[in-house]
């Protein structure tokens, strides 16, 4: 698996740390934060994930990525709009 | 017809033309009392349980593709319960006991090797963690011995005892752990409960359920028709989120891929199974002599039903770390197999909150041990409505109150656990 880090290339995927998901956002009071922590879509599909390029240049990505193929179709930095 | 020594003479007599069909391939009918999606070992258990136990018969189990075809043939056949905390400790060990006598009680031959488990470990630390666990075994009433490095040597001579790095200093033994033959398993649990009136119907996709006015739950929408059900339980961990979905529900699940390899046949030489503490790597010996095994999961969402390189690398470090001979065997296969990666790192056995919806799901990458208890106490919860007293912990809503079972106590992190 290659990921398109926008500031490094095409690398591969051993030099990032994945942090999963990217959908759920951190709700501002304790109402929400049950699903918040636990609960997941989880689609066979397209799924948007949070990246870190841990042995590259440090920057935290949010990937497209289809869960089904395993196929990445784009990454942009979080720093640029990328975070929720 | 009965397996047995008897009648196998007989067929010898005959040629061997008279065996039938282990079980019926059944088609749909319009309704049933229950109806169990996913025909994997827990399906499968699940349904004989029923029938056998509860003397419900009037059930369906249905299956996409063909059963046994999912996580039940793509896991690494071992079975133990050596685990610490009191929410996962007696129901492992049920299953251990269910394990026990599943030959006789199904008239299978489903080639359960009780060979021994053995989990090593390399430091001070870890042996006080390993002795922790051991003696929370014991206090259930569960075999556990704390080995010492001359006696695991005397077991395993090829490890690599004086590894500068992760030095062997000893292992938790559990003797009545093992390994069985899945497909068995499968055919085993598929051929009784059949022969108990059960209808197990193949390449029939679960496409969306049957709702009253209430919301309740009455039967599912099939790829062969419409099914009415009194009562619907998923037991289809890797897809669960998918299948739950479809009635409305999300799950605290995540799926990911875990990898499994096989060797070239070798003569006898691994006793039983071993797992090193210092890195993720398990082994055992199959009965045709290859080595079998695993370690981590790959660690982003997946239901490709393969993983990529950087695991298999990290696995085969494992294994050269601990047993450097096996870089002479060839690698034969590798496979992918989709989990259910709960929350907690345990499963869920229990209701939904849609009257009618049961739930069997969050194996992790530990089912395969579990089927015969996980197979019985889904029949209790589906017979009965309430929890089996060796699954009560195994709540969907223990994620809401805390009540978690973190045997690694890692968090809400499941690629970790």
């Amino acid at each position: 698996m290659r990921i398109p880090c926008p500031f490094c290339g095409s690398r591969d995927s051993r030099e990032f740390v994945t942090r999963g998901d990217a959908a759920p956002t951190r709700p501002d009071s304790e109402e929400g934060m049950f699903a918040y922590v636990y609960l997941r879509d989880n689609p066979a599909g397209a799924l948007e994930e949070w990246w870190y390029h841990a042995q590259g240049c440090r920057q935290w990505l949010r990937v497209s990525r289809n869960t089904r193929t395993h196929q990445v179709s784009g990454a942009i930095l979080a720093c640029k709009g990328g975070a929720a | 017809m009965r397996y047995s020594i008897l009648n196998l003479a007989r067929q010898a007599w005959r040629g061997h033309t008279g065996w039938g069909r282990a079980w019926r391939d059944a088609a749909p009918r319009d309704g049933y009392d229950v109806v169990i999606v996913g025909g994997g070992g827990h399906g499968l258990a699940t349904a004989y349980y029923l029938a056998k136990v509860h003397g419900i018969t009037n059930v369906a189990l249905l299956e996409r593709g063909w059963i046994g075809g999912g996580n039940a043939g793509r896991n690494t056949t071992i079975i133990r319960s050596n685990y610490a905390l009191p929410g996962n400790e007696p129901f492992y060990e049920w299953a251990m006991q269910l394990w026990e006598g599943l030959e006789q009680e199904l008239n299978y031959n489903a080639m359960v090797s009780q060979r021994g488990v053995l989990n090593l470990f390399h430091s001070d630390a870890q042996r006080d963690a390993y002795a922790r666990r051991g003696n929370a075994m014991r206090l259930h009433g569960v075999d556990a011995q704390l080995l010492g490095a001359d006696t695991v040597r005397a077991m395993a001579p090829f490890l690599d005892f004086d590894n500068a790095r992760f030095p062997v200093q000893g292992g938790l033994l559990q003797e009545r752990g093992g390994t069985a033959r899945h497909d068995a398993v499968n055919w085993g649990y598929a051929r009784a409960a059949s022969a108990l009136g059960v209808d197990i119907i193949q390449n029939c996709e679960v496409t969306g359920f049957l709702r009253d006015g209430a919301g309740a739950i009455t039967g599912v929408e099939t790829s062969r028709g419409a099914i009415r059900a009194g009562k619907v339980g998923l037991a289809v961990a890797g897809m669960s989120s998918e299948v739950a979905a479809k009635a409305g529900l999300r799950l605290p699940i995540e799926s990911h891929v875990l990898q499994a390899f096989v060797s070239e046949g070798l003569k006898p030489l691994i006793p039983g199974v071993i797992t090193f503490g210092a890195g993720h790597f398990y082994v055992s010996q199959s009965d045709k002599g290859g080595l079998v095994f695993g370690g981590d999961i790959d660690g982003y969402n997946s239901y490709a039903q393969r993983g990529n390189l950087p695991v298999v690398e990290d696995v085969c470090e494992g294994g050269m770390a601990l047993m450097p001979m096996i870089g002479r065997a060839r690698l034969l296969r590798s496979w992918g197999g989709i989990m259910d990666m709960s929350m907690d790192g345990s499963p869920i056995i229990d209701h939904t909150p849609i009257p009618g919806l049961y739930l069997n799901a969050g194996w992790c990458y530990g089912g395969f041990k579990a089927t015969p208890a996980s197979g019985w106490c889904f029949a209790h919860l589906l017979a009965r409505d309430e929890a089996h007293e060796t699954a009560r912990a195994f709540t969907l809503d223990r994620f809401r109150t805390g009540h978690l079972i973190d045997e690694k106590g890692v968090g809400a992190q499941p690629n970790l656990h």
